[in-house]
């Protein structure tokens, strides 16, 4: 995903002079090709997040579009109040490009997870939050976000993704979810990273008799409520899945607009990480199969949740 | 770089420094009024560095109601917000909005709070409040000139206690690295913050040297001497480099009773002390 990123925001910049990147001092040759054509427009803010937030939005506020991109643990975490200030109180249009969301850096331990940002990042007035699925996902996002710049946190994972999606999404709109498949018992609703293996987890579903829905929620901020007054219509359960904490997460966010429904004809199962630091040392799948998120975890738990009731 | 100011002053006649005094009687007069009809604190925060805002916007600054949002203005950046009634009523005297809006400041539904919102009055480039945005703030404007070929200058005031943040302190590397030069930090050094002696808190002296070490030109003046304002930041201006005026400052300064009297960052006037502090300032209404 964050090749994708780079090779987006590079093409983007070259035909918009008001773009900026800032990098928190990584990607190490990442940037090479932005640099070559937009090497004043590049700004290396070492490793120091919270006045790389905070320029940026003195940047916006001085007519530039600043994208700050940084390890999503830091960029969230440690310059959170920033954030809430100096972006979301100022309504300042920067996007901020998480890399290596939810379990990314597994091996790297809890310090480089993220599992909390969406909660975090989702309660700020004016923020949108993109958690993108594939590398195409990432690109479509990237350029929707400059269609019409505002506040914006795009989680991304780190290298080597395959995507999901067939061909680049030409009609992609920030609060607009996409529908990969259609079934009928079963919907799954991924965010972010999570995509493939609820795509894989779809298809063995149907190995078991059980027809489902695939929907890639990319943005959990704002939520597309029509959509998913149609989703719980149309299904008898429904299955978000994020590689975040179940707390404050995208299941969070639709099981609170499902509380004010009077009818929902589905019921809701919420997938993700549980409420603790992950001690275990492992890469990302390895942390993924603690956690229950791996395709074998995920698909018990849908079984059961579908047997239990 | 580590100059002493000149006090030779043989452009501007003593006329017009007296002009700027009877400026700051009337914003410190403002200010103290505000504090005792809203009950906010903060008061002799606000009156430390009133020399300085009024030297800024009646002789430096290119900034006025006609091109508040021209895209080539100066901008000004308030980092210590707790201050923020003395930029307004700097504001109000040059014109940015009516001295009405006062009638209600702080109140249910006014569009002065406490602490600026943000583009709450015309003349506010950014909401402040919580200390150690103010510098990377203008460290983004400055940069956004460069890049943009857009010359303009931008100059940030900040606390003493703020420099305290290790933000503040991120911006201070960053700027120089860039060759910002058309970035001014002042530092309202008036010795006090929140609880205790600023050089106590913290080991923030030399303060000078600290800046100059990070790669700034700096200058250490006393910030209530027009004539040293007038040329430490005319010294600022032919600057290379991002530049820091380190003000030796009073917290309360111009009322006897409250100058370095640190219970005045929270104490309110009564109605006496107001009527006490306009006869000491030698104003009679606003």
């Amino acid at each position: 995903m964050r090749n994708a990123f780079a090779d987006e925001i590079t093409q983007i910049a070259k035909s918009d002079p008001s773009v900026v990147l800032l990098s928190g001092d990584i990607g190490n040759r990442l940037f090479d090709k932005y640099k070559e054509s937009n090497p004043e427009r590049f700004v290396n803010c070492g490793v120091a997040e919270a006045n790389m937030v905070t320029m940026s939005s003195g940047l916006a506020m001085s007519g530039m579009k600043p994208v700050a991109y940084t390890i999503a643990s830091f960029l969230i975490y440690r310059a959170y109040e920033q954030i809430r200030v100096d972006l979301s109180y100022h309504d300042a249009a920067v996007l901020l490009v998480g890399v290596g969301g939810g379990l990314s850096y597994a091996s790297n331990g809890s310090t480089h997870h993220t599992l909390e940002d969406i909660a975090l990042m989702r309660s700020l007035p004016n923020m949108q939050v993109i958690c993108a699925g594939d590398p195409l996902e990432v690109r479509a996002a990237t350029k929707a976000f400059f269609n019409d710049p505002k506040p914006t946190y795009l989680r991304i994972g780190k290298k080597g993704e395959a995507p999901v999606h067939q061909k680049a999404i030409d009609d992609f709109e920030i609060g607009k979810s996409i529908c990969l498949k259609r079934g009928q018992s079963v919907a799954l609703l991924a965010t972010g990273n999570m995509l493939p293996n609820c795509s894989s987890v779809s298809d063995e579903l149907e190995g078991h008799g059980i027809s489902s829905s695939l929907y890639s929620f990319h943005t959990v901020k704002p939520l597309e409520k029509e959509c998913l007054e149609e989703i719980f219509a149309g299904h008898e359960y429904v299955i978000t899945v994020e590689e975040h904490g179940r707390l404050g997460g995208f299941g969070s966010a639709v099981a609170e607009w499902l509380a004010s429904q009077k009818q929902p004809r589905a019921r809701l199962l919420t997938l993700g990480t549980p409420d603790k630091f992950l001690l275990y040392t492992g890469n990302q799948e390895e942390a993924r199969k603690k956690c229950g998120l791996d395709k074998a975890g995920l698909l018990e738990q849908i079984t059961d949740f579908i047997g239990s009731t | 770089m580590n100059s002493r100011t000149s006090t030779d002053d043989t452009d501007t006649a003593q006329a017009d420094f007296d002009s700027l005094a009877i400026a700051a009687a009337r914003i410190r007069g403002r200010v103290i009024k505000l504090s005792h009809q809203a009950r906010t604190p903060h008061l002799g925060s606000s009156l430390s560095f009133v020399e300085l805002l009024v030297y800024l916007y009646w002789n430096f600054l290119k900034i006025s109601p006609e091109i508040a949002k021209d895209p080539a203005r100066d901008r000004f950046v308030l980092s210590k917000g707790h201050g923020i009634t003395t930029l307004y009523a700097v504001l109000a005297e040059r014109g940015f909005f009516s001295p009405e809006l006062f009638e209600d400041y702080a109140q249910a539904g006014s569009p002065l709070p406490e602490h600026p919102s943000p583009r709450c009055v015309p003349g506010i480039e950014a909401a402040t409040g919580s200390l150690g945005h103010g510098l990377s703030v203008a460290t983004g404007i400055a940069l956004a000139s460069k890049m943009n070929v857009i010359p303009y200058g931008v100059v940030t005031l900040l606390s003493d206690g703020e420099c305290n943040e290790g933000s503040t302190w991120e911006a201070a590397l960053l700027a120089p690295a860039h060759n910002l030069n058309n970035l001014v930090a002042i530092v309202d050094f008036n010795k006090w913050q929140a609880t205790g002696r600023s050089s106590e808190v913290t080991a923030l002296e030399p303060l000078e040297e600290k800046f100059e070490s990070f790669g700034w030109n700096s200058i250490r003046i006393d910030g209530h001497d027009f004539r040293q304002i007038k040329s430490g930041l005319a010294t600022a201006k032919k600057s290379d480099k991002p530049f820091a005026i380190i003000a030796d400052t009073v917290k309360g300064k111009g009322i006897k009773m409250m100058e370095d009297d640190n219970n005045w960052h929270y104490r309110i006037p009564s109605k006496e002390e107001v009527d006490s502090a306009f006869e000491e300032l030698g104003i009679n209404s606003l």
